[in-house]
């Protein structure tokens, strides 16, 4: 190994406090609506209270007239902007794709959809405007249940007949044939309900055109600053120089920031141009509930062919994935699904048919998870059925199927997108370890005991393997300030995945550099021109790749330039602890301040001190004014993969259930997870943990339901309940790491693992826990009436 | 005695007298946020349940999206841009920053209001305060690290018990 | 979210506060707001007028008289669950008071707000059925009082006028020996009751009540219940039977259209249970 990479800092692996903890604790946030520019002006919107309905007259007389109201606009007040938003991802399974309007027009397509915009003086009067909009419907039937979408000859969009937006099929092997000649076959009707990512700050934007400088100020609170920019600029025909996007703090996302666009993403900018004046509109938890991207809604007819050791011999699912009103993600939700079924398992002979339905409700965009949780739940079901069958436990099954250690790279054989390929894995090694935290034989002999005294304790798991890092690519920009503090602007904004203190991790370890003298920034269209967005547990991956990468450029620029100094070969230069030193002579060095300073020879005063010592210094700025270099240090990274890197992990858990009243207590909860190299254990441990508990609601009391004229049945926290700090269970937590050999860092994506398989371990673990009333559960979340259902059912009287 | 749609206020916020004519129906939280600039109190429901909008009114938590300004006329009121003394985190801050008990922030400062509160009375404990950040939705942290940082708060920071983490150490 | 515009009025005292609901057709009186506030950002409620009965200390208070607490309108249920009188002289009632909301609801909400709203999942309206409570209404009529029995009449929907104002509640104190159970089953904590069931029970004298919320339109005592706890008092191995008869006298009064109504009644029978067996402990501990 050369000095020149021998790195003693060793930042990487550390559980750095984070960086970005003070200001935010302090109340020194800066989220969208904290942002408020003089002569700021407020949106609110009337949103469409039919879910399916022809709109025979819109009304704006009173609200034009109100106190306050500076603008009314509906989708023909706005000419071209008004056309069918992007799509993102076209695929040629995609039969008839459906984007909204930004405004619509004379047809709504769920309760929530934007009709006319108001703007007044602030966000009352708006609100107060809005009333008075007077909007006629000619209600239609609505496509609600995913059953009667496929049946009915009710439509949502009129031109599509059979509401069917695109049929995505994958095949592996010939599984037909296996069927036909297996030992044993269980079949399973299994559906998952809706749900959403509901993050604590609501959306939001605020954008503001500067007439004088012809630019627009756009704040979003959005998941992909850079991206909405580029969106932008072709949708306001606007150069890239005249548009800004910023997404300061953001107060989580979780899939439902990160759409492309939302209509209001498009009115606010087209209002703030038209009026001169800044807008802003500030998503209300109601409007959040109606208007706000939502998934999971699924269903499968799944089968499974096996033979008498319980080998898996072939699986077959036929799904329906609810799209709501339009298909704005093409198909990466049932892709993802289709993708991930087969998980952690071999199995050769596979086949997925996932029909694509339009339904009168909210759009479908990736949740956390994004149709891995379904893939999982649908597996591990089946993997359930066959240990009953076989009267196994389920581990037992779960172990003779795993992938092998030395399989990989393994192919799986899918192709939708790109052929699915696991990077590397030691899914024994998860596996071996999440049985001893789970003890599961001890836990059988309490299980035993706990039943002689009427309790119903339960055990289940669930093994998932997660795709990260869709491409193409993100990049980042590195410079040595006059400072001496190196400083990184990557492209990906953060939602509370702390960026800013693991990007700096690695960018100090690249650079030799104290954490201290490292600042990344992210977020800000106007300081990496491409870059995409945090998103599909991508960012550590590529933006990390890419600060290293720009890190290791910058480093070698340094080193040229030192080496001339310091007379030596750049491959004898150690840069540790923000100095840049001579290997065997550590006394002959140079601080990156001193660098700095050095190279600037116009010699602004330097802002920081340097501790370089003076004589030394001044002999070196004799040399320095002998060389030619240019005065500043810039370099930038880029980072893509040409395939995803695979994480995966086991989950078990073990649930008390009160079989009177249908409560589940989860006791204690087993996570180990291999994401590769882990760069901050504690930032890790937060992701994967939040993921969890986001889980765990989504298994036990997370759902958002619609009536059959598709009227949400859940508007409020009141209706929608997400798990407070009373249920959280036990939790263990222990890693695997296998690095991926696809990245310089060797890092995976680790920011949906842990809501990916909940649902299967829940469900495996209340219906174990039940197992003396006989009963499968084939439907999540599991509500507490659903469980006494089953129970009264299954005719065994609780005693 | 007559009715008005504005109302003049006047209360201490963070220790300075405030005065403001406010309309009725505008909501403490917006009040604070938007009049006098105290941006830190956040607002993620307006219905009561997330609990992000919590400060601290004549020594009580309350949601401040479920009171209007006109009624904290002669109030004393603490957010979250008072926790912290001359720059210098409180310990139940400090806490949260050493045990990773926030990650976007958002749910954050609600819940140093609620438990500086709570931190306040006789006795405060751990079951006291877990129920009181029961009365708070983040979305983000899982909890984990916020009980540990309840933890660190009651019994010091070496007391902490990490092992749930194997491997992160 | 935002409230539609109001008038708003601060009266000094009960008196004044009375003469305000007097003048106005439409008005709402605004006490901990932790009810009419949410209706009201969702514009479900827009009163023109608001009547915010805060400064009425002379109605914030729990003091004992003739055997009862008095319990002015505008204590916040906070004080109910803190207060030494409650806990001591009705023990249920603070126990019960725990369970609402979270701490951050109880130091703002009310114990008249709660009774007034009259939410068929609320603890406090369904301590009051349990207890026989009165409710003194004040109009500028009059004042009348009114049991608990007949003061909640369905759904969100109680007696009081739109001219009244509520300003104590009357609880009489059960015997010194009685014994009581508390019980409740939210899917979290501190949400409203799925169902709950509270039971006060007077060995001595004979007496017992027992009152279920969450699954009827209003709480409601469960007669055939009382019936086996008076006749055969209190025994383990009567549990199941107070319970199954609770359970029955919720089915007949409620029309369980959906899964989710039958089991929300067949939790009552689950917190009959134990809430009947938390008294028989106490009737063990007693001895
Ligand atoms: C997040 C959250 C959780 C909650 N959880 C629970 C729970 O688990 N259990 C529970 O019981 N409650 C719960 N509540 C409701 C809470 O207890 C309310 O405080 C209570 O129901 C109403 O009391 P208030 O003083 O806030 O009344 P307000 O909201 O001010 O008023 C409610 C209604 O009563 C009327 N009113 C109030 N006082 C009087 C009076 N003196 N005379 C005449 N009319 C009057 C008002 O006009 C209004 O119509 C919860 C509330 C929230 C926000
Ligand atoms: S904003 Fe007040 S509780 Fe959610
Ligand atoms: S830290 Fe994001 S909601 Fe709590």
């Amino acid at each position: 190994m050369s000095p020149k990479d021998q790195i003693e800092t060793g930042w990487v692996g550390r559980a750095t406090p984070r960086k970005e903890d003070d200001r935010l604790l302090k109340g020194g946030g800066r989220y969208v609506d904290d942002i408020e520019p003089a002569r700021t002006l407020h949106a609110a919107f009337v949103r469409s209270m039919a879910a399916n309905a022809r709109i025979t007259a819109i009304d704006v007389e009173a609200a034009s007239r109100a106190s306050g109201v500076r603008l009314v606009l509906t989708g023909t007040d706005i000419g071209d902007l008004n056309a069918p938003l992007p799509l993102l991802g076209g695929h040629p399974s995609l039969i008839a794709a459906k984007t909204q309007l930004p405004l619509a027009v004379d047809r709504v397509h769920y309760v929530g959809e934007a009709v006319v915009m108001v703007i007044a003086d602030d966000r009352y009067l708006a609100e107060d405007a809005a009333a008075l909009v007077r909007i006629d419907y000619d209600s239609l039937e609505a496509v609600v249940d995913l059953e009667q979408a496929a049946t009915s000859a009710t439509r949502v969009h009129d031109d599509v007949a059979d509401n069917v937006a695109g049929v995505v099929r994958d095949r592996v092997g010939d599984p037909d044939a296996v069927f036909e000649l297996a030992e044993h076959v269980e079949r399973l009707h299994l559906s998952l309900e809706r749900t959403g990512g509901m993050p604590m700050e609501t959306r939001g934007v605020l954008a503001d055109w500067d007439p004088r400088e012809q630019v627009l100020h756009v704040w979003d609170s959005t998941q992909a600053p850079v991206a909405i920019k580029h969106g932008l600029c072709r949708l306001l025909k606007l150069s890239s120089e005249q548009v800004e996007v910023v997404a300061p703090d953001v107060g989580g996302g979780f899939g439902a920031k990160i759409m492309l666009f939302y209509p209001e993403e498009v009115l606010v900018p087209h209002a703030a141009m038209r009026l001169g004046r800044p807008v802003k509109w500030i998503e209300d938890r109601w409007e959040h509930f109606v208007s706000a991207n939502q998934e999971r809604g699924q269903t499968h007819e799944a089968e499974i062919a096996f033979d008498d050791d319980g080998k898996i011999l072939a699986v077959r699912t036929t799904f329906v994935h609810d799209t709501g009103a339009y298909i704005p993600y093409g198909i990466a939700v049932p892709a993802n699904t289709i993708t991930h079924m087969l998980g952690q398992y071999r199995v050769e002979h596979y086949s997925a048919v996932a029909t694509i339905l339009y339904t009168n409700k909210p759009p479908v965009s990736p949740y956390r998870g994004a149709g891995r949780p379904h893939a999982v739940f649908v597996m591990e079901r089946l993997i359930c059925a066959v240990a009953q069958r076989l009267g196994l436990e389920p581990h037992e099954v779960r172990w003779r199927n795993l992938i092998p250690a030395d399989a990989f790279p393994y192919d799986v054989g899918l192709t939708i997108d790109a052929p699915v390929r696991y990077d590397s894995g030691n899914y024994q090694e998860g596996m071996r370890k999440a049985l001893i935290h789970l003890d599961p034989d001890g836990f059988r002999a309490e299980q035993a005991s706990k039943r002689a005294e009427g309790k119903y304790l339960g055990m289940g798991m669930g093994c998932y393997i997660e795709s990260s890092g869709p491409g193409p690519y993100e990049g980042c920009a590195a410079r040595l300030t006059d400072a001496g503090t190196v400083v990184f602007d990557v492209a990906t904004a953060s939602q509370g995945q702390g960026h800013s203190t693991s990007f700096a991790q690695i960018a100090a370890d690249a650079m030799g550099a104290d954490i201290a003298d490292v600042v990344v920034r992210g977020g800000d269209s106007g300081r990496v021109e491409f870059g995409i967005g945090t998103f599909g547990s991508r960012s550590l991956l590529l933006a990390g790749n890419a600060v290293a990468t720009a890190a290791k450029a910058l480093r070698d620029q340094l080193a040229a330039y030192v080496s001339e100094l310091l007379e030596c070969n750049p491959d004898d230069l150690v840069f540790a602890d923000s100095r840049v030193s001579v290997a065997g002579t550590p006394s002959v060095s140079v601080s990156l301040a001193g660098i700095a300073a050095l190279a600037n020879a116009y010699g602004y005063p330097v802002v920081k001190p340097h501790d370089d010592d003076p004589q030394q210094f001044a002999a070196l700025q004799v040399r320095a004014g002998a060389i030619s270099a240019p005065p500043v240090f810039h370099a930038d990274g880029y980072f893509g993969v040409g395939q995803q890197v695979f994480g995966s992990g086991v989950h078990a858990a073990i649930v008390e259930v009160d079989p009177a009243i249908g409560s589940v207590e989860v006791l204690k909860y087993v996570l180990v997870h291999d994401c590769g190299v882990v760069v901050n254990p504690v930032i890790v441990e937060g992701q994967v943990l939040g993921g969890l508990i986001q889980g765990l609601g989504g298994a036990l009391l997370e759902r958002l339901p619609f009536d059959e004229q598709g009227q949400p049945q859940a508007t409020s926290f009141m209706d929608f309940r997400m798990m407070t700090v009373e249920s959280v269970p036990e939790i263990v937590l222990d890693h695997v790491e296998t690095r991926s050999p696809l990245n310089p860092l060797g890092v995976k994506g680790t920011g949906e693992a842990g809501v990916i398989p909940v649902s299967a371990v829940i469900a495996e673990a209340v219906e174990d826990a039940l197992s003396p009333f006989d009963i499968t559960i084939t439907h999540m979340p599991l509500m507490p009436h659903e469980i006494t259902q089953l129970i009264a059912r299954s005719r065994v009287a609780v005693t | 005695m007559s009715s008005e749609t504005a109302v003049s206020v006047r209360c201490t916020v963070n220790g300075e007298v405030v005065q403001r004519i406010v309309e009725a129906r505008m909501l403490l939280s917006d009040f604070l946020r938007h009049e006098l600039g105290l941006t830190g109190t956040h607002v993620g429901c307006e219905h009561g349940v997330c609990g992000a909008c919590t400060v601290i009114v004549d020594g009580s938590s309350i949601r401040a999206c479920l009171m209007f300004a006109a009624q904290v006329d002669d109030a004393e009121i603490e957010t979250i841009e008072s926790l912290a003394k001359d720059g210098a985190l409180s310990p139940l801050q400090q806490a949260f920053h050493d045990q990773h008990g926030l990650q976007c922030g958002f749910c954050t400062p609600g819940i140093l209001m609620s438990m500086t509160a709570c931190l306040r009375e006789p006795a405060p404990d751990r079951e006291k305060l877990l129920e009181t950040l029961g009365g708070h939705i983040c979305r983000c942290t899982g909890y984990v690290g916020i009980k540990r940082a309840v933890d660190q708060v009651l019994d010091g920071a070496d007391s902490v018990d990490r092992s749930t983490v194997e491997g992160a150490s | 979210m935002k409230p539609a515009q109001f008038d708003y009025v601060r009266p000094q005292s009960a008196a004044e506060a009375v003469r305000a609901l007097a003048e106005s057709d439409d008005c709402k009186v605004l006490a901990g707001g932790q009810s009419l506030v949410p209706l009201m950002n969702f514009r479900l409620a827009q009163p023109p007028l608001l009547v915010d009965i805060n400064r009425l200390t002379e109605l914030a208070g729990i003091t004992e008289v003739d055997g009862a607490l008095r319990i002015g309108a505008m204590t916040r249920t906070r004080r109910l669950e803190t207060s030494a009188l409650v806990t001591e002289r009705i023990p249920v009632l603070a126990a019960a008071a725990h369970w609402v909301g979270h701490v951050q609801i109880r130091n703002r909400g009310t114990v008249g707000g709660s009774i007034a709203h009259g939410d068929p999942s609320a603890e406090l309206p369904a301590m009051c059925v349990l207890l026989d409570a009165e409710m003194i209404l004040v109009s500028s009529g009059g004042t009348r009082a009114v049991s608990a029995g007949d003061f909640f009449e369905g759904f969100l929907t109680t007696v009081v006028e739109p001219d009244e104002l509520l300003t104590e509640v009357h609880i009489p104190i059960p015997a010194a020996g009685a014994v009581w159970g508390f019980s409740e089953y939210a899917q979290r904590a501190g949400d409203f009751a799925l169902a709950g069931v509270g039971c006060v029970v007077d060995r001595h004298a004979g007496t017992a009540g027992l009152v279920a919320f969450g699954p009827s339109e209003r709480p409601m005592r469960c007669p055939s219940a009382e019936e086996i706890l008076r006749v055969d008092g209190l025994s383990l191995d009567r549990v199941s039977d107070v319970a199954d008869a609770a359970t029955a006298d919720v089915v007949a009064a409620t029309e369980a259209v959906d899964a989710e109504a039958v089991h929300r009644v067949a939790t009552v029978r689950a917190m009959a249970r134990k809430a009947v067996e938390q008294a028989v402990r106490m009737t063990g501990e007693q001895r």
